[in-house]
C-alpha cells in the first residue's frame, strides 16, 4: 500500500493530508484529520449524514476518495460558524428546536447552508425537496423545514 | 489498489490499459457503494475528471455534447440544455439526492448498466449516443447499445465513455422522463418511461421514441408504443393504445421493488403521462 | 420547611417555556461527541464476521489464518466467553453465536487489528464450516407443527401440547365473555391484520470504544440508551464485578428502543482484554439492519361486535408476533394495550410469542403496542363506518375514563383520552373538505409510561449556581427538562443549571432510557434532589438567623423566615447560602435515589389525511394532526418534537417501511436505500395540540410522551386509505403495489 498526499483546503486553510487509495472524503475528514462533526449514517449516499460542500458543489463525503479533493475547497460543519458567531441557521436551529437527537443535524445544516446559497427564497416544497437527502428520524422534519424557512426568510431581510 | 488522476484521453486510456481490475470514476455516486460493500476490489481507479473535456457541455451539430464527468446538478443549471432536453434533464436529475446530483453523471449512469438507471431511458428516447475512446481509439455507439444486461456493458476492456451526444432537438418537438417510486425521492425506479416526439403543423405525432426502464434486463425502446403515437393526436384513444403497448412490452420480474403485475400495469400509466408532458413541451407550453 | 406536592395548579415560572437545550450548541457545530467519534491512543479497529446463513449449525470455526496476519491483535470466537449466567445467556448468544447461527447476520467471530483494512482482511480469514439448516421467517409459518425449529426446551407451560417448539408463550388479558357480547351485537366485524417488521432506523448506528487492563479494571465509551444495563450485561457476560467497569453514554443519535441491549459492546470488551488495547467497533447500516433490533412482524385476528348506535358489546383479539430468533416479542404489550381505551364490559386478547431466523427483536417506541392499535383501530372503525356512525363519536361513547376498568387489568385515575377526542372533535382539521381520491382517518392509542430505579445528585457549586448529575442518555432533549425542573424547583434561572449524563460510577443503579420514564421520573428525583438541597439551603439560613429550621422557607430563590413569628430577616438567596457554606457545615447538595412509580398512562388521538393515485396505488399524506395528553409539558416544543417523530415514524411503517426476506432467509433490504424511512419531500407539517391533564404521580404533573405518538398512526393512516380506496387495508405497509391490488380487485367485483 502506498499512501497518497493530498493537497487541499478545508473549511479556509491550506491543508495536506497522506490517505490509503481506498479512504473516502468522509474516512479523511473523521480518522485523519480528527473533524468528526461529519457524521457516517449508512456509507451508501441514502443518509447525507455526511454531507459536506467540494468547491460549493453538496456532495456526500461517503461517495468520494479523499484522493480526489486534491487542489478542491471542502467545507464542513466545522468550518460553519465564524468563531464564536453561530450561522444564522445553526442558531434557528436551537431556537426553533429543530434537532433532536443531533446525528443528522450536522449534514441537515450544511445542505440547508448550500441550498441557501442558491435560493434566498425557497418554497417549502423547494426546502423539503433539497433535503430529501437528508434522513431525520426524531423530528418528522416540520421544526427543521420551518428552521430553514424562518432563516431565509431573517437573511433576506437581513439583506 | 492504486488511483490515478490521468490529465488526458491517451493517459487514461494508458492508465486503464492491461488492468482487468480497473474501474473508472466519474462521479462515484456507484462506484464508492461498491467499493465499500467489496462488490468489487479494484486494483486501480482512474479518476476521469481531470481530463480536459470532461467536464464541458458544448453545442454541437444543433445538438448538446456532454463530458463524462459533468454532474446531474451542473446539467440542471444550464439553460439551454434544459430548453433543449428538459426530460434528460429530469431524468438525470431524479437519481439520488441533491447531494448526488452534484457528482453522478450520464455517462456513469449508463456504464453502471443498471435496468433502472434513470437517465438511460430518457437518453434512450432522445437517440443519444456514447462516444466511447479506448485502446483503439474513438467509436460512437448508441446509448440503447451500450447496455448488455444487469452490471453488463458494451465496453471492451481499456475503453471509457467520453462524452454522451443528446441530438438536435427538431421543431415542435420534446421529451419527457416519468418514473415510479414508493417515496417521493431517494428511491430506484420501480418503473421509468422516456418519451421524445414531434408533432406536426396539426399536433399530430410525426415522430416518437418510447422507452422503458426496470421492466426488463435492460432498459428498452418500445417501437410498438411510438407506432401507436404516430400519425396521431394525443386523444384518449392514442393513450390508451400506447399505454396498452407499453404494459404488453414490459418483461418486468417480482422483486423487493415491485410486482410484475404492478411493473406492467405502471409502465402503461407512466408511457400516458409523459407523452402528454412531452406533447406539451413541443407545443412550446410549460410542463 | 413547607413543601407541597399535593398542588396541581401551581404557576410555573420555567416549566411550560421553550429555552435553547443545553446540548444544542454542540450538535450545530460539529462538537457532540456520538459513539464514533471517540479516540484512544493505540487504538484497534474491531470488526465482526457475521453469518451468511439464515439458520446454519456451526461446526467449525478455523481463526488461525487471521490471527496470523500482521496487524491482528485478537480474534474473539463463542469460545472466549465461556459459561454466562442463565440470565443473559440469550443475549450473549444474539451478540456471538455458539452452536447456531440463527439468522442472516448473526456474529460469529470478531477481530480487533491495526486498521480497518487489515480488519476486513482478517475476517476474510477466518474459516467458519456450516451445515445448513432449514429456515423459517414468516410468523405463521413459524408456528406450524412441521416448521423448521430454531430452540428445543425454550417452549413454556401455557403454551398448548402439539405447537411448534417455536411457539414459546401464551398470553391472556381481559375480562368479562365474548361470546355473551358478541350475541348482542348487531354488527361483528372480524378480520386478519398483519404487519411487518420494521427498524427503528436511528441514523447513528452502533458504535463502542473499550478498554481493559490485565488488572480487570475496564472502562467503555458507547452510544446506548442505558449505560446502567451495558455495565451490567457487559458485566455478567464477562464475569466482571460490575463496579470495575466505567461505562460513559456518549451523545446518542437515536435510539427509539433499539439502544435498549448490547450487540457490539461485550465483544469490544472481549477484544480489548485479549489485545491489552482499546479497540473501537462501529457497525455499517448494513450491520444495523441485519443484526440489531427489529420489531416484531405480526399477525392478528380481531373480532369487535358492536350495537347500532356504536357501543362496543365485545373486543376480541388473538396475536402473534415474531420477535426473531430468542423468546420475548413484545406481543404481551400488544395484547394489554390495544383495547386500552376503551371502556368494555367483554375484552379478551390472547398473545402469542413465536420465535423466527430473524434477528432478535429490541423494543421500539411503545413496543407491541403500533400493531396491535393498527388491528383494532381497524375493526372499530369499519364497524362504526358500517353503521354510518362518526368514528369519533363511537371513541368517545366506548372511551376510558377515570375509573374505568382497563382491558389489562388496572383501574385508572384521571386519564386524557376523551380530552384527545374532544380537541380532535373541535380541530378544524376534522371538519374541512376533502377533495376526489382523498380519505380521512382518525384511531386511538395508548402507552403505559414505566419510572423504574432512578438517582439524580444537585449540586450547589461554591458560586451558587447548580449540577445536576442524571443517570439517563438524552435522546429527546431531557437534559434541557431536566435543568428546566431544577430551575423550576429552586426558583432560579434556567441558565444557573446545567445537567450532565453522568457515568455508571457516579451514580447508582439506572433504568435504562425506555418506557418514556426519564421526564417523568428523572424528574420527579430531580425535584427531589432539589427539595432536598431547599430543605440543606434553609436549614444552613436558619443557623445564620439562629431560628428554628422550620421556620424557614424556600421561595423564589431564597430562603426566608417563614411568617412574622419567625423574625425579620432578609430573604438569603442561593448564591449568598452557597458563597458561606463552606462556613456553615460544608458543601450543599441534594440527592435522590428512587425506583419511581406512577408513571401515569399517556393516550393520544390522531387525524390524518390521504389522497391515493388510483392509478399507481400510491398514497400521499396531505394533512396530520396529532391530539395527545402530556400531563404537563415542560419544554413544550420538545413534546411538540416527540409527538411528530412518533407519527412520521408510524407514517413510515403504514406505507414504506418493511423488512423483505427472500426465499432464502437473507434479508434482502439492509440499506436506506430499500429500507424507506420517509425523507422530507413525502411529508406535509405535522400539525399538534398538547392536552394537559395532570399525572398525579409526578409533583408538576408530567406524564411520559416518547411512546404513545407512534401507537395511532398504523390504523389512522388505514383508516384513511381505506376511506379513499373505498376498500379495507388489512396489511401493513400499504406500499403501492397492494394498494393497487386492492383497488384492481375492488373495481373487478
Amino acid at each position: 500500500m502506498s499512501q497518497i498526499h493530498v493537497t487541499t483546503k478545508i473549511n479556509g486553510d491550506e491543508t495536506e493530508f497522506l490517505c490509503e487509495p481506498e479512504d473516502t472524503l468522509l474516512d479523511v475528514l473523521r480518522d485523519r484529520l480528527g473533524l468528526t462533526g461529519t457524521k457516517e449514517g449508512c456509507g451508501t449516499g441514502d443518509c447525507g449524514a455526511c454531507s459536506v460542500a467540494v468547491d460549493g458543489r453538496l456532495v456526500c463525503s461517503c461517495l468520494m476518495l479523499g484522493a480526489e479533493a486534491e487542489g478542491r475547497e471542502v467545507a464542513t460543519i466545522e468550518g460553519m460558524a465564524k468563531g464564536d458567531q453561530l450561522h444564522p441557521l445553526q442558531r434557528k436551529f436551537i431556537e426553533m428546536a429543530a434537532l433532536q437527537c443531533g446525528i443528522c443535524t450536522p449534514g441537515i445544516l450544511v445542505a440547508a447552508q448550500s441550498l441557501l446559497e442558491r435560493n434566498p427564497d425557497p418554497s417549502e416544497e423547494e426546502v423539503r425537496y433539497w433535503l430529501a437527502g437528508n434522513l431525520c428520524r426524531c423530528t418528522g422534519y416540520d421544526k427543521i423545514i420551518r428552521a430553514v424557512m424562518e432563516t431565509a426568510a431573517d437573511m433576506r431581510r437581513a439583506s | 489498489m492504486r488511483y490515478e488522476a490521468p490529465l488526458s484521453v491517451e493517459d487514461a486510456v494508458a492508465a486503464l490499459a492491461g488492468q482487468p481490475g480497473a474501474h473508472v470514476l466519474a462521479g462515484g455516486t456507484d462506484l464508492l457503494v461498491k467499493l465499500r460493500s467489496e462488490m468489487i476490489e479494484p486494483e486501480v481507479i482512474v479518476d476521469i475528471k481531470r481530463i480536459d473535456g470532461m467536464k464541458d457541455i458544448r453545442a454541437e451539430e444543433g445538438g448538446w455534447r456532454i463530458g463524462a464527468a459533468v454532474s446531474g446538478a451542473e446539467m440542471s443549471e444550464h439553460e439551454a440544455l434544459v430548453a433543449d432536453w428538459p426530460g434528460v434533464v429530469e431524468a438525470a436529475g431524479l437519481i439520488g439526492s441533491t447531494q448526488v446530483q452534484g457528482r453522478a453523471t450520464l455517462a456513469g449512469n449508463l456504464c453502471n448498466a443498471s435496468p433502472a438507471a434513470d437517465s438511460v431511458p430518457a437518453m434512450v428516447a432522445a437517440g443519444a449516443v456514447a462516444r466511447i475512446v479506448g485502446p483503439n481509439g474513438s467509436r460512437d455507439l448508441a446509448v440503447i447499445d451500450v447496455p448488455q444486461g444487469p452490471g453488463k456493458t458494451a465496453l471492451e476492456p481499456g475503453e471509457f465513455i467520453a462524452s454522451i451526444l443528446l441530438p438536435a432537438r427538431g421543431q415542435q418537438s420534446g421529451d419527457a422522463y416519468l418514473r415510479f417510486i414508493p417515496r417521493t425521492e431517494m428511491d430506484i425506479a420501480v418503473v421509468g418511461c422516456g418519451v421524445s416526439l414531434s408533432l406536426d403543423s396539426e399536433n399530430r405525432v410525426s415522430a416518437a421514441r418510447v422507452s422503458l426502464g426496470a421492466v426488463g434486463p435492460k432498459v428498452m425502446l418500445v417501437e410498438e408504443a411510438a407506432e401507436a403515437l404516430k400519425r396521431r393526436v394525443l386523444d384518449e384513444a392514442a393513450l390508451d393504445d400506447l399505454a396498452a403497448a407499453c404494459s404488453k412490452a414490459a418483461t418486468p420480474i417480482d422483486d423487493k421493488r415491485g410486482t410484475v403485475d404492478f411493473r406492467r400495469h405502471v409502465a402503461g400509466v407512466l408511457a400516458r403521462r409523459a407523452a402528454v408532458i412531452a406533447a406539451t413541451r413541443a407545443k412550446g407550453e410549460n410542463a | 420547611m413547607a413543601l407541597d406536592d399535593t398542588k396541581k395548579t401551581r404557576d410555573f415560572k420555567v416549566v411550560g417555556t421553550r429555552p435553547d437545550r443545553p446540548d444544542g450548541i454542540d450538535k450545530v457545530t460539529g462538537r457532540a461527541r456520538f459513539g464514533a467519534d471517540m479516540v484512544l491512543p493505540g487504538m484497534l479497529t474491531g470488526r465482526i464476521l457475521r453469518s451468511p446463513h439464515a439458520h446454519a449449525r456451526i461446526k467449525r470455526i478455523d481463526t488461525s489464518k487471521a490471527e496470523a496476519l500482521s496487524g491482528v491483535k485478537a480474534v474473539v470466537t463463542r469460545a472466549d466467553f465461556g459459561e454466562v449466567p442463565a440470565d443473559v445467556a440469550d443475549v450473549m448468544d444474539n451478540c456471538m453465536a455458539g452452536d447456531k447461527a440463527l439468522y442472516d447476520g448473526h456474529a460469529v467471530a470478531a477481530v480487533a487489528a491495526s486498521s480497518p483494512a487489515v480488519a476486513r482482511k482478517a475476517l476474510k480469514l477466518i474459516e467458519v464450516e456450516y451445515e445448513v439448516l432449514p429456515h423459517v421467517t414468516d410468523v405463521d409459518a413459524a408456528t406450524r407443527p412441521d416448521a423448521p425449529v430454531l430452540h428445543e426446551g425454550r417452549q413454556q407451560e401455557t403454551v398448548p401440547k402439539g405447537m411448534s417448539a417455536n411457539v414459546i408463550a401464551r398470553s391472556e388479558f381481559g375480562h368479562g365473555d365474548i361470546e355473551t357480547g358478541l350475541k348482542q351485537a348487531d354488527r361483528v366485524v372480524a378480520r386478519t391484520y398483519r404487519t411487518a417488521a420494521t427498524h427503528q432506523g436511528y441514523i447513528e448506528p452502533h458504535a463502542c470504544l473499550a478498554t481493559m487492563g490485565p488488572d480487570g479494571k475496564a472502562d467503555l465509551w458507547v452510544c446506548t440508551q442505558g449505560h446502567y444495563m451495558v455495565r451490567n450485561t457487559c458485566a455478567a457476560i464477562l464475569g466482571m464485578e460490575q463496579g470495575q467497569l466505567r461505562v460513559t453514554a456518549s451523545e446518542i443519535g437515536g435510539g427509539f428502543g433499539g439502544k435498549t441491549v448490547v450487540f457490539l459492546e461485550p465483544v469490544a470488551l472481549m477484544l480489548a482484554k485479549k489485545s491489552g488495547r482499546p479497540v473501537k467497533m462501529v457497525m455499517s447500516r448494513s450491520e444495523v439492519l441485519r443484526a440489531t433490533g427489529p420489531t416484531s412482524s405480526t399477525s392478528i385476528d380481531v373480532r369487535i361486535g358492536m350495537t347500532k348506535e356504536g357501543r362496543i358489546t365485545a373486543g376480541f383479539a388473538e396475536l402473534r408476533y415474531q420477535g426473531g430468533a430468542y423468546p420475548g416479542s413484545p406481543v404481551d404489550m400488544g395484547a394489554m394495550s390495544g383495547f386500552a381505551p376503551y371502556d368494555l364490559e367483554n375484552v379478551k386478547t390472547v398473545g402469542w410469542d413465536v420465535v423466527t431466523n430473524r434477528p432478535k427483536a429490541a423494543a421500539y417506541r411503545a413496543p407491541g403496542a403500533p400493531m396491535a392499535a393498527f388491528a383494532i383501530e381497524s375493526a372499530i372503525d369499519e364497524a362504526a363506518r358500517g353503521f354510518g356512525l362518526d368514528p369519533l363519536e363511537v371513541r368517545l361513547m366506548n372511551g376510558a375514563d377515570e375509573g374505568t376498568k382497563a382491558s389489562y387489568g388496572p383501574t385508572y385515575p384521571a386519564i386524557g383520552l376523551k380530552a384527545t377526542l374532544e380537541a380532535a372533535k373541535t380541530h378544524p382539521h376534522w371538519s374541512a373538505p376533502l377533495g376526489e381520491n382523498q380519505g380521512r382517518g382518525v384511531a386511538c392509542g395508548f402507552w403505559f409510561n414505566f419510572g423504574g430505579d432512578t438517582c439524580v445528585s444537585l449540586n450547589i457549586t461554591p458560586d451558587g449556581t447548580v449540577t445536576v448529575s442524571e443517570g439517563n442518555p438524552d435522546i429527546g432533549g431531557s437534559r434541557a427538562s431536566m435543568t428546566m425542573m431544577a430551575a423550576e424547583e429552586l426558583g432560579i434561572p434556567y441558565d444557573q443549571v446545567r445537567t450532565i449524563i453522568a457515568d455508571t460510577g457516579s451514580l447508582g443503579q439506572n433504568e435504562v432510557t425506555d418506557g418514556s420514564r426519564v421526564t417523568f421520573a428523572v424528574g420527579l428525583a430531580t425535584i427531589k434532589a432539589a427539595q432536598a438541597a431547599k430543605a440543606e439551603m434553609c436549614r444552613r439560613a436558619a443557623m445564620v438567623w439562629g431560628i428554628d429550621e422550620d421556620a424557614v422557607e424556600w421561595a423564589d430563590g431564597a430562603a426566608r423566615p417563614a411568617g412574622p413569628n419567625a423574625g425579620k430577616f432578609p430573604p438569603m438567596t442561593l448564591k449568598e447560602i452557597a458563597a458561606i457554606a463552606s462556613n456553615t457545615g460544608g458543601p450543599i447538595a441534594g440527592h435522590h435515589e428512587v425506583n419511581a412509580e406512577g408513571a401515569g398512562v399517556s393516550f393520544a388521538t390522531h387525524m390524518v389525511d390521504v389522497e391515493l393515485d388510483p392509478d399507481t396505488g400510491s398514497t400521499k399524506i396531505l394533512r396530520y394532526t396529532v391530539f395527545q395528553d402530556a400531563g404537563k409539558a415542560v419544554h413544550p416544543s420538545y413534546v411538540e418534537g416527540q409527538f411528530q417523530g412518533g407519527a412520521v415514524q408510524g407514517i413510515g411503517w403504514a406505507l414504506n417501511e418493511e423488512y423483505i426476506y427472500g426465499e432464502d432467509g437473507i434479508l434482502q433490504n439492509a440499506g436506506f436505500l430499500d429500507y424507506r424511512i420517509p425523507v422530507a419531500s413525502d411529508l406535509p407539517m405535522i400539525d399538534t395540540v398538547i392536552l394537559e391533564i395532570p399525572n398525579p404521580g409526578h409533583p408538576y404533573g408530567v406524564r411520559g410522551v416518547g411512546e404513545t405518538s407512534i401507537v395511532p398512526p398504523l390504523a389512522a393512516i388505514a383508516n384513511a386509505v381505506s376511506a379513499a380506496a373505498g376498500v379495507r387495508m388489512t396489511q401493513l405497509p400499504m406500499s403501492p403495489p397492494r394498494v393497487l391490488a386492492a383497488l384492481q380487485a375492488q373495481a373487478d367485483g
